[in-house]
């Protein structure tokens, strides 16, 4: 952190912990730290992955919402239901921005709503029958669905129905892949655990689905896994990967398929974006299929042509040479980029709090433009998150996991950064404290963020909000000392 | 008066039903209004009353019209012998659905139609077996059942439930206005059954309300879906229902229970002879080790 030292950060997260009861402080402080790159270990500097506090406004999500919100939804060609009461769905229908083409409510389902609209007789003589008569009309009135998954919602499991014989029978009775999800709301400590289960299901259910197909192959056979196409970031990446002379076989689950996922075992490399929510599937795939997979990162050029380079590596000298020449043809467009915005972000302070990924993967793009993250964090990353984490910020810069409310505006308040880059609860607090605020999970309905292509809206997204000239009109006009003053208040404001 | 409201609990088959039935019969003959809330998915709890297999239950009739709002109710109520009414909850088959929010559902129904507004003198709710779960504690939270009657007998697991179920009172008695008001032993005939429900009733601080003796006559009635009092209203087994009838109405002794430990339970099993003094050096022992020793 450029104006802080590692003791001051110390001292910060101090006298930040001060405000807090003995218990909670004790267990707050495990998970607040300055980054030391010396340690191997995140876990010698930060707890993560563990129970919130009672009363502390943390700002995670479910295992509903990692299962049936990240890790399915966006598979696009099936239907997903919300099996329980009726709000759990609707209030996380089309909310994250997968894009994804295709004819809604008859090829693909992405923006839609299925529920089975839980009542209280549901919930006493148990909700199986409704759910296959369910299934039936869906495969009814939607007959080109590929198949169907249960995300179970907190009651489900509450009062143990049984989705697994549901979801068997109806697979064999329309041939099609119905697919049971314990994602219960309350299992685990944040949507973490919703992202296992939901791996866990495409493993049971999905990838030996066609092993005993043909299928004709070549050696460049890529997936694309964890990139969730907010704003269309997958399609941005695709077209790198292509242009390189790889062949992606698979993408998901942004603008995915049942049929991509099912063919995804007979790729050569499988190239994750999202390690947090995907890194379960490619583990099993290494073990069952021994294919490999390596983790990337398509943020601001400088980590595009490290990754391009990097994925480029495992195959021949043709694709090593296209890599190249990729990077070679972006290079013009992406230093106009920088030499347009550079100039008005030089310098300027990032504060990051995100999900899984982001909070070190967004660092080079922002250090492209000549900004600083000086504080991050994550709302439910393990401690494999934090090992990369260390090396990609520089000593002594701000580290909180699962955040809350109160040590969250205290930072701020206190680092006075110039951009704060977090979600939608985060959003209006902050640019109420008169802090420029970008939303970080749906890319604030821009994007996408991803490859050159997205490098560019990021940076005029980034502009647009550190620079907007409404950070200047901040006080009332009559609380004003006097007009010559007010363009100095403004300027170190 | 204020209407009295009153659960019945006890081990599974103990015969809280039964016993239900024919005291509720024998207050019913005694002039007083009662009401019957069954509350067992099994929705036996009325059947000696209105002569019939089971009563359509309040949770499938809410199942059919699509609600509970949807029901009346005159839908669910159903008047038997004596002028007794009858509830029942109802709730899933074994093994789906969650029944404990059936008795929530059904007792919130009855208690926003009124069922309890009119000129009642009782309420009995007849409970499952074990409160397994929150549904089935509903009847003796919210300023429902002020009284709880335990059924129970001389054998080691009905007294066993007997004192859980005064752990969950305790529970609620704390925050609410319920009491144990007594046990009513359900004879099973073992030896000095009388004196070790009394003896139990003293450790819990209450009181062995009656002694129901086991007889024959009860199963008769039974099999023609009746209670004892309506089916040979000049028996024994009639006047002990009666009896035990009036001691209910009669009845002062509310208290708060003092539960005993699982020692002070095998103490009392052992001091009647229910239990043999137990041998350490057989525990974990199979009967091949037996041999060899």
């Amino acid at each position: 952190m450029s104006n802080m030292t590692l003791e001051e950060t110390k001292a910060l997260i101090q006298e930040v912990l001060e405000a807090y009861p003995d218990k909670a402080r004790k267990d707050r402080a495990k998970h607040l730290a300055a980054n030391d790159q010396s340690v191997e270990q995140s876990k010698k500097c930060i707890i993560s992955n563990r129970k919130s506090q009672p009363g502390v406004m943390t700002i995670r999500g479910c295992a509903y919402a990692g299962s049936k919100g990240v890790v399915w939804g966006p598979i696009k060609d099936m239907v997903h239901i919300s099996h329980g009461p009726v709000g759990c769905g609707a209030y996380s229908r089309a909310g994250r921005r997968n894009y994804y083409t295709g004819h809604t409510g008859v090829n693909t389902f992405g923006t839609m709503n299925f529920t089975s609209d839980f009542q209280e007789k549901d919930i006493v003589f148990g909700g199986d029958k409704k759910l296959e008569k369910l299934i039936d009309e869906i495969e009814q009135l939607f007959p080109l669905v590929k198949g169907v998954s249960v995300q179970s919602e907190c009651p489900i499991g509450l009062i143990g129905d049984d989705i697994e014989a549901v979801a068997k029978k109806k697979t064999k009775e329309h041939g099609k892949p119905v697919v049971p999800v314990r994602c219960e709301g309350f299992r685990g400590v944040s949507q973490s655990l919703g992202h296992h289960i939901a791996n866990d299901a495409i493993r049971d259910h999905v990838l030996g689905n066609r092993d005993d197909q043909a299928f004709e192959s070549t050696p460049y056979d890529v997936a694309i896994i964890g990139d969730y196409n907010i704003g269309g970031d997958a399609w941005s990446s695709r077209i790198l990967l292509e242009e390189m002379g790889l062949r992606v076989v698979a993408q998901w689950s942004g603008d995915g398929t049942l049929p991509e996922m099912e063919l995804t075992p007979k790729v050569k490399l499988n190239l994750i974006h999202c390690y947090r929510s995907m890194n379960y599937i490619s583990r099993y795939m290494e073990e069952k299929y021994s294919i490999p997979w390596m983790e990337y990162n398509f943020f601001g050029p400088t980590k595009i042509a490290e990754s391009l380079r990097k994925i480029a590596a495992f195959f021949d000298e043709t694709i090593q040479a296209n890599a190249e020449k990729v990077i070679e043809k972006y290079q013009a467009e992406y230093e106009a980029v920088i030499a347009k915005y550079r100039p008005r972000l030089e310098g300027k302070k990032v504060m990051l709090y995100v999900g899984g990924l982001r909070p070190r993967h967004v660092i080079g793009a922002y250090e492209d433009l000549g900004m600083e993250v000086v504080g991050t964090g994550y709302e439910f990353a393990h401690n494999d998150d934090y090992d990369r984490t260390i090396k990609e910020v520089d000593n002594a810069t701000l580290l909180y996991d699962d955040v809350t409310g109160y040590e969250f505006e205290e930072f701020v308040k206190r680092v006075k950064p110039d951009l704060i880059g977090s979600g939608i609860k985060e959003k209006y607090i902050f640019q109420k404290m008169g802090v420029p605020f970008r939303q970080m999970h749906s890319w604030d309905y821009s994007g996408p963020y991803h490859g050159y292509d997205g490098f560019a809206i990021f940076a005029r997204d980034m502009d647009m909000t550190v620079n907007n000239p409404c950070w200047n009109s901040m006080q009332a006009p009559w609380l004003k000392p006097a007009a010559a003053e007010t363009e100095a208040t403004a300027a170190s404001a | 008066m204020a209407t009295r409201q009153c659960a019945i609990y006890g081990k599974g088959g103990i015969g809280k039903s039964t016993t239900t039935q024919n005291l509720v019969a024998g207050l019913a003959e005694l002039g007083k209004r009662v009401m019957i809330v069954g509350c067992d998915p099994k929705a036996d709890s009325t059947r000696l009353i209105l002569h019939s297999k089971a009563q359509e239950t309040i949770m499938q009739m809410a199942a059919d019209a699509g609600s509970v709002e949807d029901l009346e109710l005159e839908d669910v109520l159903k008047v038997g012998f004596g002028d007794i009414k009858c509830v029942e909850s109802g709730g899933p088959e074994p093994g789906v659905g969650c029944a404990g929010r059936g008795v929530i559902t059904a007792i919130n129904f009855l208690e926003e139609e009124g069922a309890y507004e009119e000129d009642l003198d009782f309420v009995f709710y007849d409970v499952l077996g074990d409160v397994v779960c929150g549904g089935f504690a509903m009847p003796i939270r919210e300023n429902k059942a002020q009284e709880i009657y335990i059924v129970c007998s001389g054998e080691m697991m009905a007294m066993y439930a007997a004192n859980n179920i005064a752990k969950g009172i305790v529970k609620y008695a704390s925050s609410g206005g319920v009491r144990l008001a007594g046990l009513i032993c359900n004879s099973r005939n073992t030896a000095r059954e009388d004196e070790l429900i009394m003896e139990l009733a003293r450790q819990l601080g209450t009181q062995m309300i009656h002694f129901v003796p086991r007889d024959n006559i009860v199963q008769r009635a039974e099999i023609r879906r009746m209670t004892v009092i309506e089916y040979d209203p000049k028996s024994g087994q009639a006047d002990e229902y009666r009896t035990l009838a009036q001691k209910i109405i009669d009845n002062q002794m509310f208290v708060v229970p003092t539960p005993i430990s699982m020692d002070e339970l095998e103490d009392l099993l052992m001091e009647f002879g229910v239990l043999e003094e137990e041998d350490e050096s057989i525990v974990g022992k199979t009967a091949a080790d037996e041999a060899v020793a």
